[in-house]
């Protein structure tokens, strides 16, 4: 029944980003939220949008996966468009029906700023799809080690992300199971007013509560006797390697700055 | 209720790329009273089968028959409802599924979602605890406060309040210890004999598949490998051993005996009781050994 979510999961293959280090990944995420800014207009955009295809194609995911995956988010990108088509006056008016009057600007911005926020989760999508939370957690914990200086808990934060992401599909497969022992009992998720579905819900959010409290105990436990005591002295099985693709995928990223720079107005 | 599996093919998440063919080409036939016993290795697509019997899921290919509803890949189907009060299945851990203040309102939960009256759901709860060995006490508790096998009874139990004339049975007495394992076998035993229900039965355990069962199925990689009576199956165990599953005890036994005394016996014994007369009529018979 939730088959078709794809945050969170890994999708493996044999491909330039899935073997990228995660630290460059990351890097290369944080600055492509950077330079997203930068696009202000048609041809920014355009090489924009030809960049993050590229890279999906790079990444070998199926692009019918990725669109099915995300769409919960173009509900959500739809929202911001129409937020802004009505909200905006600025401009020449090209429409106007009754009330509704839609300004050029507001057009403008409407698909400029959902363009943008539709790009950024597309390229989070193609990192979390290409690299396994284990990988994403070794990168952040080693880019954030420095502040480990000023006191800052990089082990635990890079810990705690570890295990939310790596309980995602545990929790969606504890959902669908419970989803269908109760509709077996005759609960219906699927149709109904709104009020009976609201109450569909609980028979669901309350075993998968006790459940989840359940196993973050025994997780603890697990952990704690195997001798787990926070980041202190422990030694790290996973070597990362920098390699010359990580760098060239960050050359290729400055590159589409520099022509963002130059084709923006 | 009669119910028919006809070729069916199940794939998980099908068109992503983490598509998964669960079963294909099954075909099961369960007229009303069978008592089906499947076996098979984890992973061979039991659950799978289970959940197209009150029509959790739809197959990918080929057509599930409950009743009068037909459903196919491709139809929609609106309200399955009537199909679901009719089928009640346990389902593996169902204890999992407890969510009520109380064990009287999780139990009359089922029968209330089909339209059973709050007073008649509370009469079922009541008869329901007893049919699993717990005493009406436990009702106003918490299940949240029971032992794991009260759980299990009482998960157990709002699925038999609702009445239901089939009743599935994912692996209901897994990780029980031995004494609520027969009380469980046997509860379910009595009932498919008392309210002629069909029980279909998932299990690892060949001597309860042999005991209960009038139907064995065996699944292996998907496929419906061997169908047939307890006896049929187990007639003749290399198969079964091949695909590393056992045999029952008794059937180990009639096969020593058998290469010991070096002659076949008449038919393939179920029960001890049995293979004793079998064993006794051919020694006293007097046949040169
Ligand atoms: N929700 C699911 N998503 C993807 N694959 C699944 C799911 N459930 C089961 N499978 C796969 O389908 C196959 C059959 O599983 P299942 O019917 O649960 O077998 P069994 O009950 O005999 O152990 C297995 O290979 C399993 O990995
Ligand atoms: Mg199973």
């Amino acid at each position: 029944m939730m088959e078709k979510m794809i945050f969170g999961r890994y999708v493996p293959a044999q491909s330039i980003i899935h073997r990228m280090d995660p630290r460059s990944k990351l890097i290369l995420i944080f600055l492509f939220v950077c330079v997203v800014f930068i696009a202000n207009n048609v041809y920014t955009y355009a090489a924009l949008i030809i960049y993050t295809f590229a890279m999906i194609l790079l990444s070998k995911v199926p692009v019918r996966f990725i669109i099915a995956g995300l769409k919960p988010v173009f509900l959500l990108v739809i929202f911001t468009l129409i937020l802004h088509l009505f909200l905006t006056r600025e401009g020449a008016i090209i429409f106007e029906l009754g009330p509704i009057t839609i300004y050029e600007e507001g057009l403008r911005q409407g698909i400029f700023i959902s363009l943008r926020f539709f790009l950024l989760i597309l390229m989070t999508s193609i990192l979390t799809l290409t690299t396994t939370p284990i990988e994403i957690t070794d990168g952040l914990e080693t880019l954030l080690g420095p502040l480990k200086k000023v006191k800052f808990p990089v082990h635990e934060l890079a810990l705690m992300m570890s295990i939310s992401l790596r309980f995602i599909p545990t929790l969606m497969g504890e959902t669908d199971k419970i989803m269908k022992a109760q509709t077996a009992r005759g609960v219906d998720f699927s149709g109904g007013p709104i009020k009976e579905r609201v109450k569909a819900v609980i028979p669901l959010l309350i075993p998968l509560f006790v459940s989840s409290f359940k196993r973050a105990e025994e997780l603890a436990t697990a952990m704690e006797a195997r001798g787990y005591r926070g980041g202190e002295g422990r030694t790290k099985y996973r070597q990362l390697s920098w390699r010359i693709t990580d760098t060239m995928m960050l050359l290729l990223l400055a590159a589409l700055s520099v022509i963002l720079i130059l084709l923006r107005t | 209720m009669d119910i028919t599996l006809q070729n069916v093919e199940y794939r998980y998440q099908a068109n992503t790329p983490f598509e998964r063919l669960a079963i294909e080409d099954v075909s099961i036939d369960l007229p009303a009273g069978t008592f089906l016993a499947l076996i098979g290795h984890t992973g061979s697509g039991k659950s799978t089968v289970l959940q197209h019997l009150n029509a959790l899921i739809k197959p990918t290919k080929g057509t599930v028959k409950i009743g009068d509803t037909t459903i196919t890949p491709n139809k929609k189907q609106k309200n399955l409802k009537h199909v679901r009060q009719r089928v009640g299945i346990v389902f593996q851990f169902p204890e999992h599924q407890l969510f009520e203040e109380t064990v009287e309102k999780d139990i009359c939960f089922g029968p209330m979602n089909f339209g059973v009256s709050e007073q008649e759901a509370k009469a079922r709860a009541r008869r329901a605890i007893q049919q699993v060995g717990l005493s009406e006490e436990i009702l106003l508790k918490s299940p949240f406060e029971l032992s794991g096998g009260q759980m299990r009874r009482v998960a157990i139990a709002g699925v038999l309040a609702m009445e239901p004339d089939v009743i599935v049975l994912d692996e209901p007495t897994a990780g029980l210890d031995p004494r609520g394992r027969q009380d469980i076998m046997n509860m379910f035993a009595s009932l498919h004999q008392e309210r002629n229900l069909s029980t279909v039965l998932v299990t690892h355990s060949m001597e309860d598949a042999s005991r209960y069962a009038d139907q064995i199925a065996i699944m292996h990689n998907g496929k419906v490998e061997r169908k047939g009576t307890p006896a049929e199956i187990f007639s003749n165990p290399e198969r079964l051993l091949e695909l590393g599953l056992d045999v029952p005890e008794v059937v180990n036994l009639q096969h020593k005996l058998e290469s010991a005394f070096g002659r076949k016996f008449a038919k393939t014994c179920l029960s001890m009781e049995d293979l004793a007369e079998e064993a006794m009529k051919l020694l006293k018979g007097g046949d040169s050994l």
